[in-house]
């Protein structure tokens, strides 16, 4: 089993997870309340990566991130090296591979929030800010949840974009989504089957845990 | 999340099965290697003026994936490999034709660059040491026979240590191309049949690694024992190992088997 590939998919789920959180809640508020003509085009770019193919997705963002384009040529200037086949431009690619898995199910919730209580709140000289924090939040907390979680399960078993732009360097780039496609080309079907299975393991206790914890938090905010 | 992958494939093999099922006319359904790509372009209408009543449908992808698919019974008639390993393993388990598995030509290394790049290819693969080669791209060497010649190409220029954080790996020896096509890599191990074609030859220049560098990218194929139409499937075997075919496959960058 290749724990290098196992640890760096962990690592890069989990910091994927803390971007888009921080990415995604601003974006899935504006999204949900937001009143700008505009707004649909803007769904529709968070979209995307859920009808593009992500050997399609990672192609662009090959082009993008490399030294041809302008903003390829910038990182590196400011950062002295290069987005494609490092981590960090891994770590940019899942951000925007997993935006709408996160961005979708915190908007539906924040959507989901009766205008009542933000009224009341704001009525009562509460700013957006601690409206958002003590209002919106816990009432929306499942969604939030629901989204951070399938964007780490997402990124955990990401192919496409990470075959596109990762290069395959160990402790690099080489995800266990790669690992396990390398040994089932090279024949090893043993091998890829238990790494796949721990995967699978990690996966399923991911999901249970958060419908566990889901259903708890609910009754509890329920009572 | 788990369920729109198998809706994707279960409705592109529906959409495959009934055009696999009734293609009107006989036909030879061949999976073929990568770097095959444009040499079988070729291959296919100088074929279809020797027998017009035959139709060649071709699939692209990486020996390795087809293999495994082919244990599985994959409905092709014609395999073309590029490593002929592959092939012989597949007639070893009694799933081709008796006495159909052929080598059909030997492919080349190359070292490509892209156009403008500082390189000097004079040098050879230690070229590969110039400092402004921040990364090399090859196809991977655990599952693709370029990856593995590359390796050993590198291994005997005692470059490989040196280079070793600087090599990318593609899956196959077209993704490879990728990268540096794409700017992302400086420099590439590639197949002479990439390097050869259209597109490729406009935005680069190549160095050929010498035959001893590495073990013979010997190419094999093999007529499936489930092929549809074995007499087609041997017909257009026989086109590739004829004297034209031949002409054909050493035009795009392959060398006859001897």
């Amino acid at each position: 089993m290749d724990w290098q590939a196992i640890r760096l998919s962990l690592k890069l789920a989990a910091l994927t997870t803390v971007a888009l959180l921080c990415l995604g809640l601003p974006l899935a508020h504006w999204l949900a309340y937001s009143r700008r003509p505009w707004k649909f085009l803007v769904e529709a770019v968070v979209a995307l990566p859920l009808v593009l193919p992500p050997t399609v997705l990672g192609f662009y963002l090959l082009v993008a991130m490399g030294p041809h384009s302008p903003f390829g040529r910038l990182y590196e200037a400011v950062c002295g090296r290069m987005l494609p086949f490092s981590f960090q431009g891994l770590l940019l690619a899942s951000v925007l591979y997993s935006l709408p898995f996160a961005v979708q199910p915190m908007a539906a919730s924040f959507s989901a929030v009766e205008r009542k209580y933000l009224e009341a709140s704001h009525c009562l000289g509460a700013s957006p800010f601690k409206t958002f924090r003590q209002v919106v939040l816990p009432l929306s907390w499942a969604g939030v949840a629901t989204g951070a979680i399938l964007s780490f399960a997402h990124t955990l078993g990401e192919f496409g974009v990470v075959l596109m732009v990762g290069g395959n360097i160990p402790g690099e780039t080489r995800m266990v989504s790669i690992a396990i496609y390398d040994q089932v080309q090279a024949l090893e079907y043993g091998a890829a089957a238990r790494t796949a299975l721990f995967l699978l393991g990690v996966s399923f206790t991911v999901l249970v845990f958060t419908s566990w914890l889901r259903r708890r938090k609910g009754a509890w905010l329920l009572n | 999340m788990f369920l729109r992958p198998l809706l994707r494939s279960l409705f592109c093999l529906f959409l495959a099965l009934p055009l696999a099922a009734r293609g009107p006319g006989r036909h030879v359904q061949v999976a073929a290697a990568a770097d095959l790509k444009w040499a079988l372009e070729d291959l296919k209408q100088a074929f279809a003026r020797t027998r017009p009543d035959l139709q060649i449908r071709v699939t692209f992808g990486s020996s390795g994936q087809f293999y495994a698919q082919l244990t599985q019974r994959a409905p092709f008639d014609l395999f073309l490999s590029a490593d002929l390993d592959y092939a012989r393993r597949l007639a070893d388990q009694g799933l081709g034709r008796p006495g159909s598995l052929f080598k059909y030509g030997v492919g080349r290394l190359v070292l490509w660059v892209p156009a403008g790049s500082p390189l000097n290819l004079a040098l050879g693969l230690a070229a590969l040491n110039d400092p402004a080669v921040k990364h090399v791209a090859m196809a991977n060497p655990t599952h693709a026979p370029y990856g593995r010649a590359a390796q050993a190409a590198l291994d005997h220029a005692g470059l490989r240590a040196g280079l070793q954080s600087r090599l990318v790996l593609g899956e196959n020896v077209g993704q490879a191309a990728q990268f540096v096509q794409t700017g992302a890599a400086e420099a590439g191990l590639l197949a002479l049949s990439l390097a050869m074609a259209p597109e490729m030859r406009k935005r680069g220049q190549y160095w050929t690694v010498p035959q001893g560098f590495h073990p013979p990218l010997v190419q094999g194929g093999l007529v499936l024992g489930w092929a549809q139409d074995p007499e087609a499937a041997q017909a257009f075997k026989s086109f590739l190992l004829s004297p034209q075919g031949v002409g054909i496959l050493r035009r795009f960058g392959f060398e006859p088997a001897s």
